[in-house]
């Protein structure tokens, strides 16, 4: 696949699905950019008119803004951190010879099968509920106050329940990785006098890099795009403390019906999703290359 | 010092015992030669002595101390995997001072082991390469490199050189033996190459379904082999072995004479060519003999005998006589 002919045939050849994406994305992307700069208003859908860069200072003004960026990233960042890292423990540890291992590794994947806003309503209702919540069962059987989880905190259940979802994804994916490494190189670790901690940090880990890697990138994308979740749970509150910019702009389009505004704030999730990606690639991208 | 004793040493996956119970003593210095068909026990046995598995009973010393429950690192052994198992990631030179790594030895004296290392093993143009970007003989030579400058108490190596061609496994088989020449530390070395056997060994221990069938020196092996499963074993084609009343005629239950040492021209047996390979140097011949069945004749240079020819044949050398438990007489 590297000779002049077969390079330009690959590229006729792919020419038409990479037309067809790139309509697929240019369009609503030029809408969204569109409207952004419209006044457009559902509750009053005469008045229209070009109003500049209004609905961008708006978005960056409103007191919201910073909070939603900072937890947008909160998100992001503490459930990466908490899948890769519990996600690589799970993987060591299921991939051990035990009895019952096919059903066990059906059982860690299990919560990845359970739809997002089923997910949050069993982890708010059935674990965090106050009265009825297993949390409060064991905080009362020691004789605590139960934790009022999403009035207190928020943000981190919000991140604990994302990270359930998503931490069997991450174990597979490592689990594959780790599956991949020939015993033999651990033999001759082990024989080089490398204690299971060394064997750890440079063998498996360097071998499972790209594993992360992959891991990491996409996640990014889909905890970027976190919604349902909240929505289900806090609704963005109590106040504003678990709003994320993907709430802040449904509650934008869909609570105060203002779609240019909406739009703006999509065209400055998706700058931060880009300054993201590069920042992404440039520190982890090169483990993807072989 | 590498000096290792078995006593009784058995290992069994399940129900299936692998080793039935082995004794065994390679002395310090020692070219140790494992061989036995496939599936016989080979790398199971060497990967008990380093220990990669836990013996099922049984006893391993290494230098008079016990060394039956102590964990691989400790016991001062280095392995070569016939895979090289070289950390992909790391390069030639990481991967040589690893283990000196591990022993938390300083950068000075690792520089200083791993330099001479690569210039024994002529790696010095190849330190900061990965070894993806080394060809199979120089990998080899990387995992030697790594098993080198621990200054083990002994190397084991299983299978090293199946993975190259013909022309470097010849190249990297004398530089083996110079090395342990220069360094004179006990070696074991599992193969299922004849060739690779008899040169190399000092000692070889044949080994078949998990049991000793007979240690000894090469040419001991070769000359006095103790049963009929050594004496097809060792030898390379395969020693004729003739049961019935050409058989009796010596006393014995069977007797085997190598195709070396059968000579054609004249003799008392007689048959028919089938098969004929002439390589220049020697001339394989099957030949149908009358009364005997077939036998393998190995004849020095050019040979005029092909495919249907009848030829006569006489037994030379020495006639291997073995009872009816197989046994040598
Ligand atoms: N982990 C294991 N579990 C069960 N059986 C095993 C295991 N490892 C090896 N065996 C069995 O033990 C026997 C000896 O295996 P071993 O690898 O020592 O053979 P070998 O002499 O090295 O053969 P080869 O020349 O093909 O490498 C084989 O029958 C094999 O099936
Ligand atoms: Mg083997």
């Amino acid at each position: 696949m590297s000779t002049q002919s077969s390079r330009f045939a690959a590229r006729m050849m792919v020419a038409p699905s990479v037309a067809l994406l790139l309509i697929w994305m240019i369009v609503p992307l030029a809408m969204t950019l569109y409207y952004s700069f419209r006044l457009y208003r559902l509750i009053s859908p005469d008045r229209t008119g070009w109003v500049g860069f209004n609905n961008y200072l708006w978005f960056v003004n409103s007191p919201d803004f910073w909070l939603a960026l900072f937890n947008t990233l909160a998100l992001v960042g503490g459930v990466l951190i908490i899948t890769v890292v519990l996600g690589m423990l799970i993987a060591l540890l299921i991939d051990q010879p035990v009895k019952g291992q096919g059903v066990l590794r059906i059982l860690v994947i299990a919560p990845f099968f359970v739809m997002p806003p089923v997910a949050a309503s069993i982890w708010e209702n059935l674990f965090m509920h106050p009265q009825n919540g297993l949390f409060a069962a064991v905080a009362r059987s020691f004789g605590a106050q139960p934790i009022l989880f999403l009035e207190n905190y928020p943000m981190l259940s919000v991140i604990g329940i994302v990270s359930w979802e998503w931490l069997p994804f991450a174990t597979l994916i490592l689990l594959t990785a780790l599956q991949s490494l020939s015993s033999e190189q651990l033999e001759a670790a082990e024989m080089d006098g490398a204690s299971a901690l060394s064997r750890f940090r440079y063998i498996i880990l360097p071998h499972a890099t790209r594993a992360i890697t992959v891991v990491i990138l996409i996640q990014t994308i889909f905890l970027l795009g976190i919604f349902g979740e909240i929505f289900t749970t806090t609704q963005g509150g109590p106040g504003s403390a678990s709003t994320t910019l993907p709430y802040m702009i449904f509650k934008q389009a869909i609570a105060a019906k203002d779609i240019g505004r909406a739009a703006a704030g999509g065209i400055i999730a998706v700058i931060l999703a880009n300054i993201v990606a590069y920042f992404l690639m440039r520190s982890i991208g090169k483990h993807l290359d072989a | 010092m590498g000096k290792i004793e078995l006593t009784k040493v058995r290992k069994s996956f399940g129900d299936v015992h692998v080793i039935p119970g082995i004794d065994l003593q390679i002395n310090d210095g020692e070219f140790v030669v494992f061989v036995g068909p496939s599936g016989c026990g080979k790398s199971t046995l060497l990967r008990l002595i380093a220990g990669l598995e836990d013996t099922s009973s049984g006893t391993i010393e290494i230098d008079g101390k016990d060394a039956t429950n102590l964990p691989p690192a400790k016991r001062g052994l280095a392995m070569v995997f016939q895979s090289y198992a070289l950390y992909p990631h790391m390069t030639v030179r990481k991967n040589i001072a690893f283990p000196l790594k591990m022993a938390g030895m300083e950068q000075a004296e690792q520089d200083k082991r791993v330099e001479r290392a690569a210039k024994v093993l002529n790696l010095a143009n190849y330190l900061d390469r990965r070894p993806g970007q080394l060809s199979g003989g120089q990998r080899q030579r990387v995992a030697i490199g790594r098993a080198i400058v621990r200054e083990p108490a002994a190397f084991l190596f299983d299978e090293p050189l199946s993975n190259l061609d013909a022309a470097l496994r010849v190249g990297m088989r004398q530089e083996i033996s110079e090395l342990h020449q220069s360094l004179k530390t006990t070696m074991i070395y599992v193969t299922h190459d004849q060739v690779e056997a008899m040169t190399m060994a000092d000692k070889i221990v044949v080994l078949n379904a998990g049991n000793i069938e007979q240690v000894g020196a090469p040419l001991e092996l070769y000359n006095n082999p103790r049963n009929l499963f050594v004496a097809g074993f060792i030898g390379s084609p395969k020693m004729n072995f003739i049961e019935g009343a050409e058989a009796a005629k010596h006393n014995a239950h069977t007797i085997g004479v190598r195709p070396e040492h059968i000579t054609v021209g004249q003799g008392p047996w007689e048959g028919v060519v089938g098969l004929s390979e002439h390589l220049g140097s020697d001339s394989f011949l099957k030949v149908a003999v009358d009364g005997i069945g077939t036998l393998t004749v190995r004849a020095p240079g050019e040979v005029n005998a092909h495919h249907g020819d009848r030829i006569k044949l006489a037994p030379g050398g020495k006639i291997h006589r073995f009872d009816a438990n197989g046994l040598a007489i």
